[in-house]
């Protein structure tokens, strides 16, 4: 890289998109749908960050790591953490929802219009990431982080974490 | 919205959140079964962590940190309701005091979202997709205790105990919302009574806070492992 180029935001996307989901890491920040702007003004570089949810452990792990990438490209990064509810598990981009998958996350099932009821978790329209098949249960709402629920897949006997749609 | 600052709103929430979700994690590894020892978990590390934005909103209000309104504050500082400070319940009760908990919440969230404090009303937003896997779970257990006879008088006997404090956690004009929807899924009238208002604290606030300041006390600089 020439020391005259100048970092873009073409290239901080870039960086972002290296940096793995610290807890489901076989997804990248980007492909999470966590970065909602990034702008570069004067050398610095301003990035928009919106956790999944608001006790997110993982929330400064990877804002340090999002200003340790932009230092990778010579400028120096102020990350803002927006709270508000402009993330969704529709966010998510179609890359991301298959590497969920292949690593036996359910992807979360897109929001629908009206209001997120029991009887749609403990419906079957929920397909297991191994066999395919949707003859599947809720086991429970809650899982390991905040943002998964348990399922079993009634098919192949399989446990599974289902991303909660939110 | 009762007339009253920002950051008596924010102050307020957060030590609700604060209080229930510290309440909640004392379920951690001895819940009746594993998968309520998760519910139980995961809600608390919700709560605590929508305490935490809320804390810092108002601390950039106030010029303090996050961390000093959490632990700094006597136990009378606190604006928490009443609901929440009770010590950990048995289990038909701590089902009650989370659905009614629950259920006051989405009528007060519901209430900040439409509110014309963009950041509020977006926390408020933020918050609500989450405590909607809360309400799904008090729901589910209600629907279990009503199921069986055994179940319905205990979680009435419940409800009973506690309704005056969960009135006490909504603002006078959100109340009725919250008699119409209680009494609406018990199928049952409630009784007229006083609530247990905010800023009278149950003498379990002073245990709990005991044991949730102790490690801020015991290092005042600020601990790190």
């Amino acid at each position: 890289m020439a020391l005259s180029h100048k970092v873009t935001e073409a290239d901080v996307w870039r960086a972002l998109a290296e940096i793995p989901d610290p807890e489901i890491p076989v997804i990248s920040l980007v492909d999470l749908g966590v970065i909602k702007d990034v702008a570069v003004e004067d050398g610095l570089v301003r990035i928009e960050f919106t956790p999944t949810f608001m006790g997110c452990p993982a929330l400064e792990t990877m804002q340090r790591e999002m200003c340790t990438k932009v230092r990778g490209l010579g400028a120096e990064a102020e990350v803002r953490v927006v709270l508000d509810d402009s993330w969704s598990t529709d966010r998510i981009s179609p890359e991301g929802r298959e590497k969920l998958r292949l690593a036996g996350f359910a992807p979360p099932s897109p929001r629908a219009a009206g209001k997120l009821e029991l009887v749609q978790l403990q419906g079957s329209a929920f397909r297991c990431p191994y066999c395919g098949s949707t003859d599947t249960r809720l086991d429970n709402i809650f899982g390991p982080t905040p943002c998964r629920s348990i399922r079993y897949c009634n098919a192949c006997r399989q446990p599974f974490e289902q991303f909660k749609t939110i | 919205m009762t007339e009253r600052s920002r950051v008596d709103v924010l102050l307020e929430l957060a030590d609700d959140e604060l209080v229930l979700g510290w309440r909640n994690s004392e379920w951690t590894g001895i819940a009746p079964f594993l998968e309520e020892d998760v519910a139980f978990s995961s809600i608390a590390q919700n709560e605590i962590g929508h305490a935490r934005a809320l804390y810092e909103l108002a601390a950039a209000d106030l010029g303090t940190t996050a961390d000093e309104l959490a632990f700094d504050r006597s136990p009378e500082e606190y604006r928490c309701a009443p609901l929440v400070e009770l010590r950990r319940l048995e289990w038909a009760r701590t089902i009650a005091r989370h659905w009614l908990y629950e259920t006051a919440d989405e009528i007060r969230l519901a209430a900040l979202k439409a509110c014309d404090d963009v950041e509020l009303a977006g926390i408020a937003a933020k918050m609500d997709r989450e405590e909607a896997y809360h309400r799904m779970h008090a729901e589910m257990w209600v629907d279990r205790l009503l199921s069986t006879d055994d179940g319905r008088f205990r979680l009435n006997e419940a409800i009973d105990e506690l309704w005056p404090y969960a009135l006490g956690v909504l603002d006078d004009e959100l109340r009725p919302e919250l008699r119409r929807r209680v009494e609406t899924r018990l199928g049952r009238e409630l009784p007229d009574v006083e609530a247990v208002p905010r800023g009278v604290h149950e003498a379990e606030l002073a245990e709990l806070w005991e044991e949730m300041t102790m490690v801020r006390r015991s290092a005042p600089k600020g601990a790190r492992w």
